[in-house]
């Protein structure tokens, strides 16, 4: 099943008109506050009533103003979590789930309660009143909320953001869970860079209320023109796959036809990972580095020099691992003659572990490489 | 209740009768009212508002003069209904109708409030897993609201309890009939050696306003608890 999005809408001086198609699987809408992410999910939803445009999953339409025609939400067969999960805090946990699966019944047999219960670990607060769960807790109960409505498109408004990073790493497991194991897509909204690369197969990134790039994790982080959550969130994103375990409790992974190495990586060989490599850590010089405590050095040449408005500047470079940013200054732009074609090595100081393939287990982990 | 004259028991009666059902019959309005005032915006809301509080503001003898030019037999509404056979003058359910309209902005202030406090995001939420707004409205806002409507209902009756100026005005004071509780008391202490009965009328005033207040403490701490899930 495949949304397609298509959206225009005004408010006051805010001005949103984007279009886009959400496959099956994850996908994120990226951007900083105020890019229009949480308008374009609340029109989705039919929370917002957009000025005009079409959304239709494959054929059916939720809304076309072409036609004037305009699905309100409790027709739309969603599951909507929430950033606040809002449970009925006058219902106990098993009545929040029975009153999702009540509506849901007439669309035949959905999700059954005891699966979905085993799936998130939620038996033994069944008979709780939300006031008393933890957020963690509470977030997960409204996972299972969504799910037992049966729905045909599930929604998430920075279901995270409200958690700490504990509580975070709770969660991110069970998104990947539906991201694996539930048929229907799923409209994720988040600004945090480390969930989008974990958990997304798409990413559509927004800015000032437009779409500035569709595309997998990598191709979206990787490209320098683009900065979807400011300098701070850049980096790149390579596919890799660990090659052997060496003794002294170094990972090998190959991505491309580079070798990086890596401690903590509790894989065996030949499973398949994501690394992410922030702009911030990546360091270029012209001659080969010698005598540098950093393990992973990559060869290769500038592809493109983009300058900030500040003195910053964000250089991406082609190696045979694939495309890589770097985060200089302007003054070393220039000082380095850093332009398109130039050779370069890029110094990776820290490489992180985005998300591990196959299984839902794992946690986000970053290991200093020097 | 051994100490209290046919008459004065007769008064009483009426009384709880006449709050009851101008309670009761104001509470499905008096919810609407004040849930299109919380929560909706349209042409006239100001006005609506303004009409509801009217009451309270108004000298009740005007209050009660025009319900008389409006409900009485030859007032408009007034002869359309006595044709339907629904009278109002000098009848008590006249005396209702004027408790229900003195007490109205009292109970309509207590459950636009308990409204203001039901987030709206709740009842998206249970929107967006299916349910219309009719049921949205049953299944979430109208148990989150459920103290506050009981509060609104009894502070309407125990206002109903003691209104004197819109009823005597509008059905006058005929014992049996539409004589109430204060309009008694007023009758009793017209009369020489009526004050024994007023005095014990005065005492059963106190005590059935000091329990309404009680009750609707307890009640909606303990409903309140509830719907917070504690």
């Amino acid at each position: 099943m495949t949304l397609s999005v298509s959206l225009t809408h005004r408010l006051g001086q805010f001005d949103l008109d984007v279009s886009f198609e959400a496959p099956a699987g994850l996908t994120v809408l990226f951007g900083q506050s105020g890019s229009g992410k949480t308008t374009v999910i609340n029109a989705v939803a039919g929370l917002l009533k957009a000025q005009a445009g079409r959304i239709a999953l494959d054929d059916w339409v939720l809304e076309d103003s072409a036609q004037r025609l305009w699905l309100p939400p409790h027709r739309r067969k969603l599951g909507y979590i929430f950033q606040e999960s809002r449970l009925f805090p006058h219902f106990t946990v098993r009545q929040n789930l029975r009153y999702a699966s009540w509506f849901a019944r007439r669309d035949g047999p959905g999700e059954s309660l005891s699966r979905v219960v085993e799936m998130l670990g939620i038996g033994h607060l069944l008979d709780r009143r939300p006031a008393l769960l933890s957020g963690g807790e509470k977030q997960r109960v409204a996972i299972g909320r969504a799910l037992l409505a049966a729905p045909r498109l599930i929604l998430a408004d920075e279901p995270l953001a409200a958690l700490d990073e504990a509580r975070k790493a709770e969660i991110m497991p069970y998104f990947e869970r539906l991201r694996d194991e539930v048929a229907v897509p799923i409209l994720y909204v988040s600004h945090s860079p480390a969930e989008v690369v974990r958990l997304a197969t798409t990413v559509v990134a927004l800015q000032n209320g437009r779409v500035a790039r569709v595309g997998s994790p990598a191709e979206v982080f990787g490209d320098p023109t683009i900065a979807p959550a400011g300098v701070r969130g850049i980096g790149a994103v390579l596919e890799a796959r660990v090659v052997a375990r060496h003794a002294d409790g170094l990972s090998e992974l190959a991505a491309g036809a580079a070798r990086l190495f890596l401690a903590g990586v509790d894989l065996a060989p030949g499973k398949p990972l994501r690394v992410r490599i922030a702009a911030h850590d990546v360091m270029l010089s012209l001659q080969r580095p010698e005598g540098v405590s950093a393990l992973n050095i990559l060869s290769g040449h500038v592809e493109a020099v983009r300058l900030g408005d500040g003195p910053a500047a964000i250089i991406s470079v082609q190696t045979s691992a694939g495309r890589l940013l770097s985060h200089v200054t302007q003054r070393s732009v220039a000082a380095l003659g850093l332009k398109p074609g130039v050779a370069c090595h890029a110094i990776i100081k820290t490489l992180a572990i985005a998300s591990r393939g196959g299984n839902g287990t794992a946690t986000t982990q970053f290991q200093a490489m020097t | 209740m051994e100490w209290l004259g046919p008459e004065e028991w007769q008064a009483v009666a009426l009384s709880l009768r006449v709050s009851f059902w101008a309670t009761l019959a104001g509470l499905p309005l008096g919810v609407f009212v004040a849930y299109a005032l919380a929560r909706w915006s349209f042409p006239g809301k100001q006005i609506l508002n303004g009409i509801v509080h009217l009451p309270l503001i108004l000298p009740p003898v005007v209050t009660g003069y025009l319900l008389l030019l409006t409900f009485g037999t030859r007032g408009p509404v007034g002869s359309l209904l006595q044709e339907i056979g629904i009278v109002f003058a000098f009848r008590w359910t006249g005396a209702a109708l004027a408790a229900g309209v003195m007490s109205f902005p009292l109970m309509v202030r207590a459950i636009r409030l308990s409204i203001e406090a039901v987030d709206p995001k709740l009842e998206q939420a249970a929107a967006t897993l299916g349910a219309s707004r009719m049921w949205v409205f049953v299944s979430i806002t109208l148990p989150l609201i459920l103290p506050g409507i009981i509060a609104g209902a009894i502070l309407a009756f125990a206002k109903a309890m003691g209104e004197f100026g819109a009823t005597i005005t509008f059905v006058s004071n005929i014992p049996g009939e539409t004589q109430t509780l204060p309009t008694a008391i007023y009758a009793f202490l017209q009369v020489p050696g009526g004050e024994g009965s007023a005095m014990r009328l005065v005492l059963v005033s106190v005590v059935v306003a000091m329990s309404a207040l009680f009750l609707s403490e307890i009640l909606a701490r303990r409903i309140a608890r509830r719907v917070a899930g504690i």
